[in-house]
């Protein structure tokens, strides 16, 4: 078990170098963030040469590369154009989409599986009919969408909750934001565990457990649900990173200013900093969350052993 | 059994509900503070975005960080909010005899918000600051026509400064300060008013980081609290001796993700003030804040340039193409169609925030910028025809609608020619990237160019944009004649025949087409029902200091 966790985080290193390379690679495609900095104002020479002398742009590519690599081993970022330091902005924006990652989760576990578990018992009933018929229509509706409804209709119409989270973002804010952010997820979600569900519910070990007497609630719980959340909670796995780094639209809806949101504005400016930042730590919560994973199978299913 | 699991349902679809209303009901409390000020205490809580540059003066060249500044520094200049002209504000009298060398004197007790005295020092460090190459400003060619600027500013890239201030700038005594620029310039003392231009206290020099994080400066408001990327807190400057005291307590800037966003705050209540309003606003802005909206012209003006560097678009005979292009474009139905309203159709290569004594005057284009099918296919026809039969229109994608316009620009001109290909839409990703294209003049085609005014003066929207060897002259236009004419306005003492002397270059503009006026952006604004008095100046920023709350 060590040894194979050892040798997970020994292959993170070449995954890491080739991310944040192909991603500087790609911001520096972008073209000359500092002519952009002049607004519609050609830029004077001597100036602009200046600013990018000290931004390294003058340097050929893989020369900035390495500097930049260089620096952020000593947990230098550098600097957003605003000239706020770029671990500054991660400290802000990366507890905010954290707290909103967590909401969505909770709630896709919370409601996906249940409603999963409940139509993947009662197959072919009402009950999955409308679980089938509710999670085609989230899916079928864009995050803006049910963001943009929601929030008129709950915060501006009826004024139930705030329209805008507040600066700090606490978590009972989060709640409708985190609910748009879960909405396509949850759908997956419910139509796995159904899927997962239906196809153990024939499982000998589960005719076994029934026909040894056990309670319904202990089968259906311990036997049957443990067995079933393994593609779950690979999708979960998965999921994490993905809420983190694509909540930019719910973000923008609702005034959260989380990574999306500054990612957005990175690649708007073309501050490559800020963009290689950010995007280098969501590359190690990916990788993190997937050895996570791959950990959590070996507890959800015995016979899976890691050496 | 089935009633019991559907029971189930819709229990945690009740209990999840619950829970949203409950933590929004009690989130509404946490919030009181920041919320009730806009009610009890008279402040404005105001819409923002986080400044593109650290806050200088002379480092900030967008609306978001203008509008900060605006609030906390007064310069030696005002311009009226209503009539654009330019006002003394700290100048007590800018003197000259040879429209060359300026004996500038300002009004005494003026102090900064930490309590400094405002001096004539605090000018001159301040221009030298903004002028020198090393501290990298971008509004440092601000300061180019003063004498010596080369020195700390070589154009030259590489080149390094050979002084650390400018030798045409010196104090006299505490409230004097001559400047002597490179040549006779009459209108001069009108730009003094940009904020580029404002003084700056000696906590700037000797402590800078910690003047960034809080900036310190001499306006009608000072700065409380600013969290970078949230917000900012302006409380009235008690010590300010300006004549327009703020009429509310204060103004809280708060940072948005989305214009959108802002737009439901403001129609919630959260909001008082949000200028620049959203597209999709706009259709329905009326009757959602009932007539609590401001639409007026802004100092910016957009237009299709020509590359006249390419043989295509530059010859004698493409300049009729040209003339017929700009009188094949519908402006009227654009701006009302796509803009909703938010642009006005040009009608000279200004602004109308300028007014007559800036040197606006709407019979300038005449009929240049009048839509006129035949003539327009006529023109085109007898200058040979679109170039290779095909043209486009380059403009960048990222900010602004700019594709829906230059789409129906094109099918606006294809209508005039007759062929469906004939004009179409370049779009280039990124703004940077365009304007990457632009300054290194690689455009072949027609390509979008905007202008903000720096100042409300004519001189602002001809010289830099039209003069031969100009810092924005994108489309590398040269004409002697035009040139000539600014030279002599920029020496002329008597302000009206100046203005008289530019709107003739103007005219020469409207002969030669080195670009298509094409419409005036449109400052816009609404407005909860809890402010009132609200307007916006010439740079279409709100006028904070005279809006009152109920």
């Amino acid at each position: 078990m060590g040894r194979y966790v050892m040798r997970r985080l020994l292959q993170m290193i070449p995954v890491f170098l080739g991310t944040t390379f192909l991603i500087f690679v790609m911001v520096y495609a972008l073209g000359d963030p500092v002519a952009a900095m002049f607004g519609d104002r050609a830029p004077d020479p001597s100036t602009a040469a200046k600013i990018r002398h000290d931004l390294n742009l003058d340097r050929p590519l893989l020369t900035q590369y390495v500097l930049y690599m260089g620096k952020i081993v000593t947990g230098d970022f550098g600097e957003a154009f605003n000239g706020q330091k770029v671990t500054e902005l991660m400290g802000s924006a990366f507890p905010v989409t954290f707290r909103l990652t967590i909401v969505a989760i909770l709630i896709e576990i919370v409601v996906g599986i249940s409603l999963g578990l409940i139509s993947g018992l009662r197959r072919g009933k009402i009950v999955d009919n409308a679980s089938l018929f509710f999670t085609l229509v989230v899916i079928s509706i864009p995050t803006f969408v049910s963001g943009y409804l929601l929030q008129y209709f709950l915060g501006v119409k009826w004024g139930v909750v705030e329209p805008t989270v507040s600066s700090g973002a606490p978590f009972g804010e989060l709640i409708v934001p985190g609910l748009v952010l879960a909405g396509v997820s949850l759908a997956y979600i419910t139509r796995l565990t159904r899927t997962s569900i239906a196809e153990n519910m024939r499982a000998d070990y589960l005719r076994t457990a029934v026909a040894k007497g056990l309670p319904r609630r202990r089968v259906v719980t311990v036997h049957l649900l443990r067995n079933s959340l393994i593609p779950v909670v690979t999708f979960l796995g998965t999921d994490v990173g993905g809420l983190m780094a694509g909540a930019l639209v719910t973000e923008r809806i609702f005034n959260i200013q989380g990574v999306g949101y500054q990612l957005w504005q990175g690649v708007l400016r073309q501050n490559s900093p800020t963009v290689v930042g950010f995007v280098t730590i969501l590359v190690i919560v990916f990788l993190v969350a997937n050895l996570l994973v791959d950990l959590l199978y070996a507890v959800l299913d015995p016979r899976i052993r890691y050496a | 059994m089935r009633g019991s699991t559907r029971a189930k349902w819709v229990v945690s679809a009740a209990v999840i509900a619950m829970a949203a209303t409950a933590c929004g009901g009690s989130s509404d409390d946490d919030k009181g503070d920041e919320g009730k000020g806009g009610d009890s205490k008279g402040i404005v809580r105001a819409y923002w975005s986080d400044p593109q540059n650290p806050l200088e003066p002379s480092n900030t060249n967008e609306v978001q960080g203008g509008k900060i500044l605006d609030m906390i520094f007064r310069g030696l200049k005002e311009y009226d909010p209503k009539t654009g002209a330019a006002k003394d504000a700290m100048a007590q009298s800018i003197d000259t005899k040879d429209q060359q060398n300026f004996t500038i004197k300002i009004k005494s007790g003026w102090k900064f918000s930490d309590g400094t005295p405002v001096t004539a020092k605090s000018f001159v460090d301040a221009w030298n600051y903004g002028a020198y190459l090393d501290n990298k400003q971008l509004n440092a060619y601000f300061f180019s026509d003063i004498d010596g600027y080369a020195d700390v500013h070589p154009d030259k890239e590489g080149a390094k400064p050979t002084a650390k201030t400018m030798k045409g700038v010196k104090v006299v005594d505490d409230t004097t300060f001559t400047v002597k620029l490179t040549q006779k310039f009459s209108t001069w003392p009108s730009r003094l008013g940009y904020k580029a231009y404002s003084p700056l206290p000696e906590a700037f020099f000797k402590d800078h980081a910690a003047w960034l994080k809080k900036p310190i400066g001499n306006g009608p408001y000072k700065l409380e609290s600013y969290v970078k990327g949230q917000g900012a807190k302006l409380r009235v400057n008690a010590g300010y001796s300006g004549t327009d005291k703020p009429k509310n307590g204060g103004v809280d800037l708060k940072v948005y993700t989305d214009g959108n966003t802002a737009y439901s705050d403001l129609q919630a209540g959260n909001l008082d003030l949000l200028d620049g309003l959203p597209a999709a606003a706009l259709t329905n802005v009326k009757t959602d804040l009932s007539g609590r909206y401001i639409n007026q012209p802004a100092g910016i003006i957009q237009t299709i340039s020509f590359p006249l560097y390419n043989k295509k678009w530059g010859t004698e005979k493409a300049k009729k193409v040209r003339q017929g292009l700009s009188m094949a474009i519908d402006r009227k139905s654009i701006t009302e169609k796509i803009f909703q309203g938010s642009r006005t159709p040009a009608k000279d290569f200004t602004s109308p925030v300028l007014g007559a004594p800036g040197g606006y005057s709407d019979g300038i284009c005449g009929e240049l910028c009048e839509f006129n099918p035949t003539k327009a296919k006529q023109l085109i026809q007898e200058g040979g025809g679109i170039p290779g039969g095909k043209m486009t229109i380059s403009v960048n994608g990222d900010t602004g609608s700019h594709k829906d316009w230059a789409d129906a620009a094109c099918n606006s001109i294809n209508k005039v020619v007759g062929n469906d290909k004939a004009c179409t839409t370049n779009l280039v990703g990124t703004f940077a990237d365009f304007r990457n294209q632009i300054t290194k003049h690689e455009m072949t085609g027609p390509f979008r160019a905007g202008w903000q005014m720096d100042y409300p003066l004519i001189d602002n929207f001809l010289g830099p944009i039209y003069k031969t060897g100009a810092s924005s002259n994108d489309s590398l236009y040269s004409s002697k004649k035009f040139d000539k004419l600014l030279n002599q306005a920029n020496a002329e003492a008597d302000t009206t025949k100046a203005i008289q002397l530019y709107q003739d270059a103007e005219k020469l503009l409207v002969q030669d087409v080195p670009a298509i006026p094409l419409w005036y952006q449109n400052g816009d604004a609404g407005y909860s029902d809890k402010i009132s008095n609200v307007t916006l100046n010439a740079f279409s920023v709100p006028v904070f200091s005279d809006i009152t709350v109920k």
